[in-house]
Formats: C-alpha cells, sequence, structure tokens
C-alpha cells in the first residue's frame, strides 16, 4: 500500500495520505456493528472513494452475548483508486468483544491498527470466548499479551465506560446507554480515517425522528469519539484518503438484492405490465421481497406463498395470466422449485428466478456466501429442461441482470434464472446511478389475431410461441405439462415430435446468445493465462489480474455473465492463452463446463469456505500456473 | 376492473355445447367423471361470463384432465400445485373466473398444502374436488379419503391411515363456500355447481364420484336406491334437517353439540336443527356426519357472502399506493435518499 506523508497543519495531529484501507468492525451480533459498517460506508461515499463491502453475521437472530459463534462483523475496504473487494487483510480491526478479537485477530496485517473496547473484556467474556486459563484458573486476557502490542498497533479503548460517562445527565436506562457504544467506535475511525460525519448525523436524525433523547445521545457519543482520537494522547497520526477518479455523474450505494429488486420496477415500468413475485422467505433471499413489498406503485403484486413450490407456480400462473411470473430463493429452494421450472419449460411460458446462492448442501451455511449451484441451475431439473441462465458481477450489476433476465423471458419465452450469491446480495458499491431510458427496450406482444392462431406456432428468428392473455376472444385454448405437438400443441405421445420438441426447446434457449454481447477481455488479447470467471468473484479476480499485470505477467480476465447458453465468442477467446485458470467458490463447475464444451485444459481454483475468495491467493494460483508452464 | 359475477343477458348467450372442446375425451368408460363434466358444461351458460375469461387449472390425475375437454382457457400443471398456480392468475387478472380442478389424491395428499391455504386466504377461485378414494391414473393404490383398512395394491394387508373428511378440511380451513355433490344425482350437482360459481371467494365442492376401474361404488350408499332413500339429506337454508321416506321421515335435533337422530313424527317441527348455512360451526358439525349413524349430507354446509378476497386487498393496496403517491417512476426512485455527485 503506498503511503505519502504530507506536513501537517501546526496544531493537528499529522495526516498521512493513503490509497486504500480494509477496515473491519466486529462486535456481538447485538453490538450494531451493520449499522456501524454502513454507516462508515456511507461517510467514505461522501468523500468520494470506491468502495466494496462485506457484512458478515451468524445465522442466528441474537446469538448469546460474548460467544465465537455470536460474532457480527462489517468489512468494508475504501480507496481513492478503483476497489474491486472487501479487500484480504485487514489495515485496522475494531473488536468490540474477547470473542470478536479472538475470531478476527487473524486477519489483521502485522502493524495493523487494533481498537478494542476494554469494558468487554472481563473474566465472563474472556471465558465464553474460550481464552486459555491461568494457574488460578482464570482466563487470561489477551490485553495482558505484551506480544500483542508488539505486532499490531493496540489501542485499549473503554468504549463502553466513556460512552456511558457521556450520557450521564440524559434520561436514558444503563441499556440504553450501552446500545450507544457502536457509535463511540464508529466516530473514533472516522476520525482516524479523516472522514466526514456529515451523513451519520444526519442519518441519527432521521432514524430516531421519533425520540430527541437517542438522537441527542448518539450524536454526543459519536462526536465524543471522534474527539477522543483528536484529543486523547494514544493516537499520533491519522490518514486520508482522496476521492477516487471514478466516472463522472450522480451516485448511491447499491446492494445486490435492492439492485435485483429495482431493476424487475424498471422492467414493469418499461413494459406496463404488473409483475407478480412469489416467494417463500429464506435467507439471503427475503429482503427482496420486502424491498418489492414497498413498491405497489409499479403494480408489482408481492405474494408470501405458503412454501417454495407454490412460490414458483404463483408465478407461473401469473406468467400464464400475462404478467411477469417472478420467484427468488436461495439454493434449497431453488431445489424445491425444480418441477415447477420444469412446467414452465414445458408451457414455453416467461418466468425469472432469482437464486441468491448460500453455503450448502441442505442447510448449510445460511448466512455465508458460495457458487455452487451453477450445475443446479444448468442441469438440476428432471429429463432435458433447458433454460437461460445469466449471473450478475457486482451488487449494482443486479440491476441490468434483473432487467436483462425479464427482456429475454419475454423475447423467447422461457424461464430465466439469475445466479446471484450471498456477498452480492448483502454487499454494496458505490454505483452510478443509470438513466432508465438508457436501458433497452422490452417488446411484449399479445396475440389477439384469431385468424390461424395455434398455441405453439413459433417466431422464426426466436421459436418463442404466442403469448395469449386469456380473456382474449376466440384464442381459447389449453395447455399443460404433458409433451405436446408442435405448432397445435395438441398432447401428443408422438416418439418423433417429442425428440423434436426436446431439440426445439434447447435451440430455443441456444439462440438467446444472439442477445450476449461481445466479451470483455480485460488483459492482451492472448498470453498465457486467462482468468475466467462468473458471478460475484469479479472483484477479487479483476484485482489479482490487474495485479499480476502490474507485475508484468501476460495475464487477462474475462468474466461471464451468460452461463447458458455461453457467450459466442469464448471458445476463440479461450485458445488464445496457453492456460486458462476458473477460480470459484465451489469445486469446479465452471470449468467442467468450459472442458466439456470447448475441450480446453481449463484448471480451477476452488475454496468453499462461505467467504468470499481474495484476491491474493488468486494471484498466488496465478503465479503457480505460471511457473507449471515454463 | 371488470367485475366476475357477469350480469345474465349482458353477455353472449351460451349452451352447452360452446363449453366442449375439440378434444377427444379419455376417461374409462364407465367413469363418474363424464356425468361431471357435462354437468360443469351445462352449468356454464348460467354464470353469464363471456367463455374467453373463464380458466380452468388442474394438477394431476385423472380429474385433472378435466382442462382439455373445456373450450376455455386452461392450464394443465403439475402435481397438487393448481391451487397455487391459480392464485399466481388471480393476482395477474383478478378479473378472471377462475376453477381449479382436483381429486382426492391431488388435492389432499401431495396437494394438501396449497388446497389449505388458497382456502384460509379467501382467493376467489371454485373448487371442485372429485373424491372416489383412491388414486387412479396411477392404476389403484389408496388415498387420503379411502377407508381404514382399505386393501390395495399397495396396502395389501388394509391400510393403516384414517382418511379425512374433505369438507371438513374445507370448512376448517376457512373456506367461504363449501357444498357436497354425488356424480350421479344429476341435478343436484349442476344446481351446486351454479351455486358454488357464483360465489365471490374460495369456493369449495366436493364431488362423490365414481372410478369404476378400481374403487367401483365406492359411494353406493348414496347410489343404491333403498339406502340413498336412506341416508340421502338435502340440506335447504333455514329449513329443519329431514331426510327418509316420506312415511318414516327422520330428522335431526341438537342436544348441547351433539346431534342426535330422531323420528320427525315424534317431536314438535320447533324443535328440529334448523340449518343455517351462514354459520360455521354448525356447518361443520353437519359435514361430519355419516351413514350409518347420520345421514350424509349433500348440498351447501356453508356459504359466507360478502367476504373480502385475497386479490381484492391487495389491490385495494396497491390503488391506493398509486392514488396517494402516483404510478412508479423509476428515474426518482433511483435519485432517491442518499446520492452523491463525482465530478
Amino acid at each position: 500500500m503506498s503511503e505519502t506523508v504530507t506536513p501537517a497543519p501546526a496544531v493537528a495531529k499529522p495526516r498521512r495520505t493513503l490509497t486504500r484501507a480494509v477496515i473491519r468492525f466486529a462486535g456481538d451480533s447485538g453490538d450494531g456493528m451493520q449499522v456501524t459498517g454502513e454507516q462508515f460506508t456511507t461517510e467514505a461515499a461522501w468523500a468520494g472513494n470506491d468502495i466494496s463491502t462485506l457484512p458478515n453475521f451468524p445465522a442466528e437472530i441474537r446469538a448469546p452475548a460474548g460467544t465465537l459463534f455470536g460474532v457480527s462483523s462489517f468489512q468494508l475496504q475504501f480507496g481513492s483508486q478503483r476497489v474491486y473487494t472487501p479487500g484480504d487483510q485487514l489495515d485496522t480491526l475494531v473488536a468490540m468483544n474477547p470473542a470478536a478479537l479472538k475470531v478476527h485477530l487473524g486477519d489483521l496485517k502485522p502493524g495493523g491498527i487494533l481498537i478494542v473496547n476494554t469494558a468487554a473484556f472481563d473474566q465472563r467474556n474472556l471465558e465464553k470466548a474460550g481464552y486459555p486459563k491461568d494457574e488460578k484458573g482464570e482466563p487470561k486476557s489477551p490485553l495482558n499479551d505484551p506480544g500483542l502490542a508488539e505486532k499490531f498497533r493496540l489501542y485499549q479503548v473503554d468504549i463502553s465506560g466513556m460512552t456511558k460517562k457521556c450520557l450521564e445527565d440524559l434520561p436514558l436506562n444503563a441499556k440504553e446507554k450501552e446500545r450507544c457504544k457502536n457509535f463511540f467506535a464508529l466516530g473514533l475511525v472516522s476520525w482516524i480515517y479523516t472522514r466526514p460525519l456529515d451523513p451519520t448525523l444526519d442519518a441519527i436524525k432521521k432514524r430516531f425522528a421519533k425520540n430527541p433523547t437517542f438522537v441527542e445521545a448518539n450524536i454526543r457519543v459519536l462526536k465524543a469519539g471522534h474527539a477522543f482520537g483528536e484529543t486523547a494522547e494514544m493516537f499520533s497520526e491519522h490518514y486520508g484518503i482522496e476521492a477516487a477518479e471514478m466516472p463522472a455523474g450522480v451516485y448511491r450505494s447499491m446492494t445486490g438484492n435492492r439492485a435485483l429488486a429495482w431493476g424487475l420496477l424498471a422492467a414493469a415500468e418499461r413494459t406496463q405490465i404488473p409483475i407478480v413475485f412469489g416467494a417463500y422467505p429464506i435467507t439471503p433471499a427475503s429482503s427482496i421481497l420486502e424491498e418489492l413489498a414497498l413498491h405497489k406503485r409499479w403494480r408489482v403484486r408481492t405474494f408470501q406463498a405458503e412454501d417454495e413450490i407454490a412460490a414458483v407456480t404463483s408465478a407461473i400462473g401469473a406468467s400464464f395470466g400475462g404478467a411477469i411470473g417472478v420467484t427468488a430463493s436461495s439454493g434449497p429452494g431453488i431445489a424445491l422449485k425444480g418441477e415447477g421450472i420444469g412446467l414452465a419449460v414445458m408451457a414455453e411460458l416467461p418466468l425469472v428466478i432469482f437464486d441468491i446462492q448460500r453455503g450448502g448442501p441442505s442447510t448449510g451455511l445460511p448466512t455465508k456466501t458460495e457458487q455452487a449451484d451453477l450445475m443446479q441451475a444448468l442441469y438440476g431439473r428432471n429429463s432435458e429442461s433447458p433454460i437461460v441462465v445469466i449471473a450478475p458481477c457486482t451488487p449494482g450489476d443486479c440491476f441490468y441482470i434483473a432487467y436483462e433476465a425479464v427482456r429475454i423471458a419475454i423475447k423467447y419465452m422461457v424461464p430465466v434464472m439469475v445466479l446471484s450469491d450471498g456477498y452480492l446480495a448483502n454487499g454494496s458499491e458505490p454505483w452510478l446511478i443509470p438513466d432508465p431510458k438508457s436501458l433497452p427496450d422490452i417488446p411484449v406482444s399479445f396475440r389477439t389475431e384469431k385468424e390461424g392462431f395455434q398455441a405453439y406456432l413459433r417466431d422464426a428468428a426466436t421459436l418463442a410461441r404466442p403469448w395469449v392473455r386469456p380473456g382474449t376472444p376466440g384464442l381459447e385454448h389449453r395447455i399443460g405439462g404433458i409433451e405436446k405437438q408442435d405448432g397445435t400443441g395438441n398432447i401428443s405421445y408422438e416418439p418423433d415430435n417429442h425428440d423434436h420438441m426436446v431439440r426445439t426447446r434447447a435451440e430455443k434457449v441456444r439462440r438467446v446468445a444472439q442477445e450476449i454481447p461481445a466479451t470483455v477481455v480485460n488483459g492482451p488479447e492472448s498470453g498465457d493465462v486467462l482468468v475466467v470467471g462468473w458471478g460475484g468473484t469479479y472483484g477479487a479476480i479483476t484485482a489479482a489480474v490487474e495485479e499480476a499485470q502490474m507485475e508484468g505477467k501476460s495475464v487477462a480476465s474475462a468474466h461471464i455473465r451468460h452461463l447458458n447458453p455461453l457467450p459466442p465468442d469464448l471458445g476463440q477467446i479461450l485458445r488464445q492463452y496457453r492456460r486458462v485458470l476458473v477460480p470459484e467458490i465451489n469445486s469446479g463447475q465452471l470449468v467442467r463446463v468450459l472442458r466439456a464444451e470447448y475441450l480446453v485444459d481449463a484448471v480451477g481454483f476452488n475454496r468453499v469456505r462461505g467467504m468470499p475468495l481474495a484476491s491474493q491467493e488468486i494471484l498466488e494460483a496465478i503465479h503457480q500456473l505460471l511457473e507449471a508452464k515454463s | 376492473m371488470s367485475t366476475v359475477t357477469g350480469v345474465p343477458g349482458a353477455s353472449p348467450k351460451y349452451t352447452k355445447k360452446d363449453f366442449e372442446s375439440d378434444q377427444d375425451v379419455r376417461w374409462c368408460p364407465g367413469c363418474g367423471d363424464y356425468a361431471i363434466l357435462s354437468a360443469v358444461q351445462k352449468s356454464m351458460p348460467d354464470l353469464g361470463i363471456p367463455k374467453e375469461d373463464i380458466v380452468f387449472i388442474s394438477g394431476i390425475g385423472c380429474s385433472s384432465r378435466f382442462p382439455y375437454y373445456m373450450n376455455t382457457y386452461g392450464f394443465h400443471t403439475i402435481h397438487g400445485r393448481a391451487p397455487a398456480l391459480a392464485t399466481g392468475l388471480k393476482l395477474a387478472r383478478p378479473e378472471l373466473k377462475v376453477f381449479v380442478v382436483t381429486g382426492d389424491g391431488d388435492g389432499l395428499s401431495i396437494g394438501g398444502n396449497h388446497l389449505l391455504h388458497v382456502l384460509r386466504r379467501n382467493v376467489d377461485v371454485t373448487i371442485l374436488l372429485f373424491n372416489n378414494r383412491i388414486y387412479g391414473l396411477t392404476k389403484g393404490q389408496y388415498s387420503p379419503t379411502s377407508e381404514l383398512g382399505k386393501v390395495t395394491k399397495s396396502t395389501p394387508m388394509g391400510s393403516a391411515d384414517r382418511p379425512l373428511s374433505p369438507c371438513v378440511f374445507a370448512l376448517a380451513a376457512g373456506a367461504t363456500y363449501v357444498a357436497r355433490t354425488v356424480d350421479r344425482s344429476i341435478a343436484h350437482m349442476e344446481e351446486t355447481l351454479k351455486r358454488a360459481s357464483r360465489h365471490k371467494g374460495a369456493a369449495f365442492v366436493e364431488i362423490l364420484q365414481n372410478c369404476n376401474v378400481y374403487n367401483d361404488l365406492a359411494w353406493n350408499v348414496l347410489y343404491d336406491k333403498d339406502s340413498k332413500t336412506q341416508f340421502e339429506l338435502r340440506l335447504e337454508h333455514g329449513k329443519p334437517i329431514t331426510w327418509g321416506p316420506a312415511d318414516d321421515r327422520r330428522g335431526l335435533v341438537l342436544e348441547g353439540l351433539k346431534p342426535r337422530v330422531v323420528k320427525t313424527k315424534d317431536v314438535p317441527e320447533s324443535a328440529l336443527w334448523v340449518h343455517d348455512e351462514t354459520d360455521r360451526a354448525t356447518a361443520t358439525l353437519l359435514a361430519q356426519l355419516w351413514a350409518p349413524e347420520y345421514p350424509i349430507p349433500l348440498g351447501t354446509l356453508l356459504s359466507q357472502e360478502g367476504e373480502t378476497t385475497y386479490e381484492g386487498i391487495l389491490v385495494q393496496q396497491e390503488q391506493k399506493a398509486i392514488s396517494d403517491r402516483g404510478p412508479g417512476d423509476i428515474a426518482k426512485l433511483l435519485l432517491s435518499g442518499e446520492t452523491w455527485k463525482i465530478g
């Protein structure tokens, strides 16, 4: 990380300019770490930085206080250069209790800033965090280990105590006062990185608009934390990070799930037909349902179904009725929807399915990320059941991918599955707000012409059958899951007709390839290594590849947004490099597809830890592949 | 939003024939489904709804082939899921008249959950459940309405499951219209279907249907002339509950919550239980009665008119949101909340 020292103003402490920094706030799941992280993100965004975030929380709603599994954290990287990932190693760790310290210390860089809330390091919390005991049987505090202060820049701050002190005269109970302590930490870190407090002050006023005492309390604590940094003898310097050079325009912070929901709204507004969104609550997809429920003005009808199967079949019923049928879930729910998706394949109706992947199989790691549903998306249904599969690569990209899913589903009368993941869903980035008018058109034409109507007549270019709204006189017809004769749509058990229909359904999906733009290659057009990725690993791969390029290596990357069908130019691109590396958060799924499809000797880089890949480990994999070649 | 309970006369005049599709009907010869199909087709003109506004949705099973034979819109879906699919359709198109055709296996076994929820939500659909107490399409396994000890291919020593009553289920789930009829009482079936399909809200009709191949005469108690006379009870709202041969009429009196069979000539008419089809509690008591201890009630058990429907509430919310704040504007939404300018 490059650093330049600017001459400090006479009174203030010296300020050092950095190009980027990685911070993690960690504490109990009740300590407000998510709010703290989100608020710091807004501050950094105001300062014009590029940002990438990684919220990480336990599956339990309120895990027992002080335990290791109850630790909740929020990490972000912000910088004056492009930021592709939330960062691998931490420059600063805020640990609100011993458990948070124990869980996260391993990620802190040697020499990094470590801020601990000393008040929480009592015997009970130390014991819960499982610190070893001394000869008297009392748990040893890691803060007493001289090695800690040698290895890191350790700041022991009585955050709880100082919070309580500055709220002494306010009519709040002890618990309410204690709850403000996260804003002390936020104020302190905001001072360390000279981020503006204004957005947080505004947010506090909004959030507690109905309770002036809470407003007063939180503002006081926030400012106290900030002032503590400035005045306490502990901190000798602080840091500035200049605004990043980003394309001009108006920005907002965007998470993946909100972007998916808003992409649907944009599609509803453009097509002027209602959306019926059937979903059953499941982590990490539920927030899409909640977000859409707020936006009835777009004629989005959200249906909290009795189960995953009802969620997908209600969406299919809606599509049959001439609305945009959409369902969302995570891997386990997608498994349940398989038969329903097959019905949409057979009935040739538009259907959009969001799969927000999480760790599995079974319940797995509900709140953690993974990319292991690719095979399920491609093949996870009975018989020959091809669907279109696309994947966003950043939180903001989810907006475009949802819109694209609706466009393709309607144009080709096919199910389209969007593979997002827990990391994209909850992670955020500063997002350049698009002009909705610049989005491609989504033409919708319901058939009304009686003359020559048949339910399975096909469009020559797309092979789509006509979309007919019930209520259209003279076009009464019946469809269903039984195989049908092409053209008429009548039930048919004819062997050759079935073979023809299997091929036709596959060909229809294959023709979606004509919608795919040229693949963007980041780096030389030919060379030693091409790194191919898909989905949420975009940031980590791009950061690793750019670093390898700066080292002078002949490395490029290509990120695939269309997974079925694959981009028509991909085979040609793969052959321009000696080796192909495919990093994925699964045991090697896309790599298998590429090997099968293109007969290239692609190799995988696979880690399945429920966490995003680190760019450093991808860089190492690139190095290894380069060395293996020579 | 156009109304679904069309005004008779305002719509095209139909005959039964207008509702017959060009597909060959492929049920087994002698199947009770033929009579039901005919009764449904015959009751359609009475609805007074343009046939393009009518949709039949089904799941899987013999009964679920039904939509193919109706010259309306239709969707033959997957096993048990018709109620969920119909719910989505009604959300998209509340103005359509939607029927769900299901059976005792499709509706009460694999699709029991969906049937429960479509009824409790009071989605405006008419559900016809053909109950033949057997799995027909899979060739003769016992169903959730088969009697305990039923010997079938999958239960050679007799089934160990207790049967459930579809009408009791529907009443408990919250259906706002519940009725029972029989495939061999054509006139009664037609009348019941007409009433059910005019109901606004979740209407449920159990049609006792004969599977002459795998479970012939399962409802013989209502087919056999003598036992039919002895046990068939035709319910009429506001009338005392009586049945049986003219010279030996029986009636019900309620002793607390316990129904007791009496000879009508032994009690004053004022002592007899009077059927109140607006009352769910007594409807549920009635639905549980069965021969030989009690009569078998046919007709409308419950009819609650004027209840709000699920999709009705959602559409109201949507209209309120639009009238309060105007239709959605994505350009404005994108710029709402915290934004900042670069460059």
